[in-house]
């Protein structure tokens, strides 16, 4: 990325952040909103601070071209929330193109370098977001997929035992098929 | 081509404020954040009332003609029987301490959520039909007419509460949000409102002892499987036994610690203690379960199921009663047990036999925490401990609310861990002892349907884990609890993999030394100790 649209990002970071985190809080309902905005401490009001943090983090990863695993933690602790919240799939995940919107007005702000920002470079910039954007409805589809995982492996934990006696009469019996072998995920 | 909408617009969730305030405003049953509705033949088993097919889901509740009488009479009953009941009717400010303190409402953002509007959905009944102002004034007076509507809302909302008060902790009154809960699921009970998920275990306890209904024969193979997992890690066999009369102490614990993963770690734990202390002490398979889901019924069905702990106590004849690491067990024994069934003039105040220690606290429940009686043992030198056989864990404790809000339970069980582990850190303060995290899936919450609601729920808890496991490699959450046994496995695997969870006394029986025992190379989970990997091709 040209070192003149980094500077001018570095330099908007903030007026940029505070707006993606505005956009994100707006998918929330305006009691949730006003709290999770006004609670950011990280262990009385986890969701705010998480969100927070992790967007931050985000401006932060993609102004410095940091690669993308090292992103992808960051971008997974907010996915994994909003893939709880009984958000559609889409509506999960399109807070990350508002970015390209965000950054691209706060560099047009900046009235003298915006003659020196051409589409092109910006547009690179608007394809990691959009690298970004992928990344994250994997990460919604891992966690969506994790969930119902987690709750057939709850069920097989919570009678372990009774399954490995149910096993060994089979065996004893010379029966199958061992409910372990079963496609139960 | 058709017309795409733009980023802004698909994100865009509505979100309107509804017109009406939110008194008037009929709940939405959300898909992820509700139980399934009881089954008739549970309620039945119990002679419960309304016994018939219904869904929440269901616009149609199938309640009899005069359930607001059965409702208001419910009320006014308990309302004169709890004066705690009526005091918490009465005296909340509405100071809004409560509010950010409930992990439900952390997880959520749903204002119904914050402990404070919980209690409003029942004290607005309670002002309108049982207050002078609000008889007269009705909405003037903060009051509400009791509709199909808010009947539903406090279904939806009294099931989405853990009853884990930490609330409580911060509420200037002290009001018991848990307790109003409590009240609020016993109403709903009188016209057939429980959940599936807490009707079963309750039906299958009322008949056979334990939540999973298992019956004497089929407790005592199971527990084979566990002797023979012992035996192969120590080389020494332990011998259980079951219903033994003239026993000296009978030892109660959660039935998840019987058949379920990881609790069956924590009963191998359990009983390696016991064997290497030469207790004299008996399993009964008819009190074969601690744990209590009639609890978060009623207060009657939880004396019913409760009654059976001192009923085998005096059947076989013991003296007193160790009970196993299970949360709501313990709240039920440290302040109901005594007035519901005790008192229990026919045991003995609690002695150790090993240490002498007289156990005052318990000298009338009869009733001893496994991890006072362990901690005892430890402080007076009588268990030779290796703890390095657990430094493959860094560990840190979760309290459940349970044993540490509901009687006080906090530094024996750090106590012991620090005793049989090298690596131990604690949790940030905000989030430990009394002011604990909930696992966001007590109280007979932890259902398969309601997954979501149990993932936001326990996201605080998981959050604070999540940071000592980033700040000091923490590796297993161990705890006290069956239902943490049972869900906090789920709860980490979805926001902290690579955290595991271990009940307290799986660390005691991986760092117990038992005489004659073999060179240990397994722990309980019969993995390699790292130390010892490969050791036996050597």
């Amino acid at each position: 990325m040209e070192t003149k649209l980094k500077d001018i990002l570095r330099e908007k970071k903030p007026a940029i952040l505070k707006r993606w985190f505005d956009v994100v809080m707006e998918t929330y309902p305006a009691e949730a909103a006003g709290f999770y905005k006004g609670a950011k401490n990280r262990f009385t009001g986890p969701v705010g601070y998480t969100i927070h943090e992790g967007i931050d983090g985000l401006i932060d990863g993609l102004i410095n071209e940091v690669p993308f695993e090292e992103l992808s933690p960051l971008l997974d602790s907010i996915i994994k929330i909003r893939a709880v919240q009984k958000f559609s799939p889409s509506q999960a995940v399109a807070f990350i193109f508002h970015l390209k919107k965000i950054a691209s007005e706060e560099v047009e702000n900046v009235s003298s370098a915006h003659s020196a920002i051409d589409a092109a470079t910006l547009s690179t910039f608007e394809s990691k977001i959009d690298d970004l954007a992928l990344t994250a409805f994997d990460l919604y589809m891992q966690a969506r997929e994790k969930i119902n995982e987690l709750k057939v492996e709850e069920a097989k934990n919570m009678v372990y035992r009774l399954i490995q006696r149910q096993n060994q009469l089979y065996e004893m019996q010379g029966q199958g098929p061992k409910i372990e072998t079963l496609n139960l995920k | 081509m058709a017309k795409l909408p733009k980023p802004e617009q698909l994100s865009k969730v509505e979100y309107k404020l509804p017109g009406k305030r939110w008194m008037n405003t009929p709940v939405e049953f959300k898909e992820g954040m509700y139980c399934n509705g009881t089954r008739p033949d549970y309620l039945e088993t119990v002679d419960f009332p309304n016994p018939r097919k219904w869904a929440p889901s269901d616009e149609d509740w199938k309640l009899p003609e005069n359930w607001k009488e059965i409702v208001l009479n419910g009320m006014k009953e308990r309302l004169e029987k709890y004066r705690s009941f009526r005091l918490f009717m009465d005296i909340c400010v509405r100071c809004g301490a409560c509010a950010d303190k409930c992990q439900f409402y952390l997880g959520t953002g749903d204002p119904k959520n914050m402990p404070v509007l919980r209690a409003e959905l029942m004290r607005s009944v309670y002002r309108r039909y049982f207050t002078a102002s609000g008889k007269m004034l009705g909405k003037l007076a903060g009051g509400r007419e009791l509709t199909l509507d808010v009947l539903k809302e406090w279904w939806y909302y009294f099931y989405q509460c853990s009853e884990c008060r930490r609330c409580s902790v911060f509420c200037p009154y002290g009001i018991d949000q848990a307790e109003i809960t409590m009240i609020g699921r016993e109403i709903l009970n009188l016209l057939g409102l429980n959940t599936d998920w807490i009707a079963g275990p309750v039906a299958n306890c009322y008949m056979k002892g334990n939540h999973l209904g298992l019956e004497p024969h089929t407790i005592k193979s199971n527990f084979e499987f566990m002797v023979d997992d012992i035996e192969e890690i120590t080389g020494i066999k332990v011998e259980p036994s079951f219903n033994r009369k003239g026993a000296e102490i009978l030892f109660v614990a959660p039935s998840g610690d019987m058949f379920g993963d990881p609790g069956t770690f924590t009963c191998m734990g359990y009983m390696m203690l016991f064997h290497e202390l030469g207790l004299d002490y008996t399993w009964s398979t008819f009190a074969s379960e601690g744990g209590n889901f009639g609890s978060f019924t009623s207060m009657e069905m939880g004396k019913r199921l409760n009654y059976k702990i001192y009923a085998e106590a005096k059947r076989l004849g013991v003296k007193w009663i160790i009970g196993g690491e299970c949360g709501h067990m313990w709240r039920v024994v440290n302040q109901y047990m005594d007035t519901w069934n005790g008192p229990a003039d026919f045991l003995e105040v609690p002695v150790s036999p090993i240490t002498g220690t007289r156990f005052e606290n318990a000298k009338s429940t009869k009733m001893v925490h496994i991890a006072e009686f362990t901690a005892d043992l430890i402080k007076h030198g009588k268990l030779k401990l290796d703890p390095s056989r657990n430094d493959h864990l860094k560990v840190t404790f979760h309290d459940s609310c349970n044993t540490s809000r509901g009687m006080g339970i906090l530094d024996e069980p750090r106590y012991i861990i620090k005793n049989v582990c090298n690596h131990f850190y604690e949790m940030p303060e905000d989030t430990i002892r009394e002011k604990t995290f909930c696992c966001g899936s007590g109280s007979g919450l932890n259902a398969a349907e309601n997954m979501e609601l149990r993932m936001r729920g326990g996201f605080p808890r998981a959050n604070a884990v999540k940071y000592v496991q980033q700040t000091h490699g923490v590796n297993m959450l161990a705890n006290i609890c069956a239902i943490d046994r049972a869900a906090l496995p789920t709860l980490m695997n979805y926001w902290v993999p690579g955290v595991d969870v271990a009940g307290l006394h799986e660390l005691v029986g991986n760092a117990l030394v038992m005489k004659g025992e073999k060179e240990r190379t397994q722990d309980l989970r019969l993995e390699d100790l790292p130390e010892k990997e490969g050791a036996e091709n050597v």
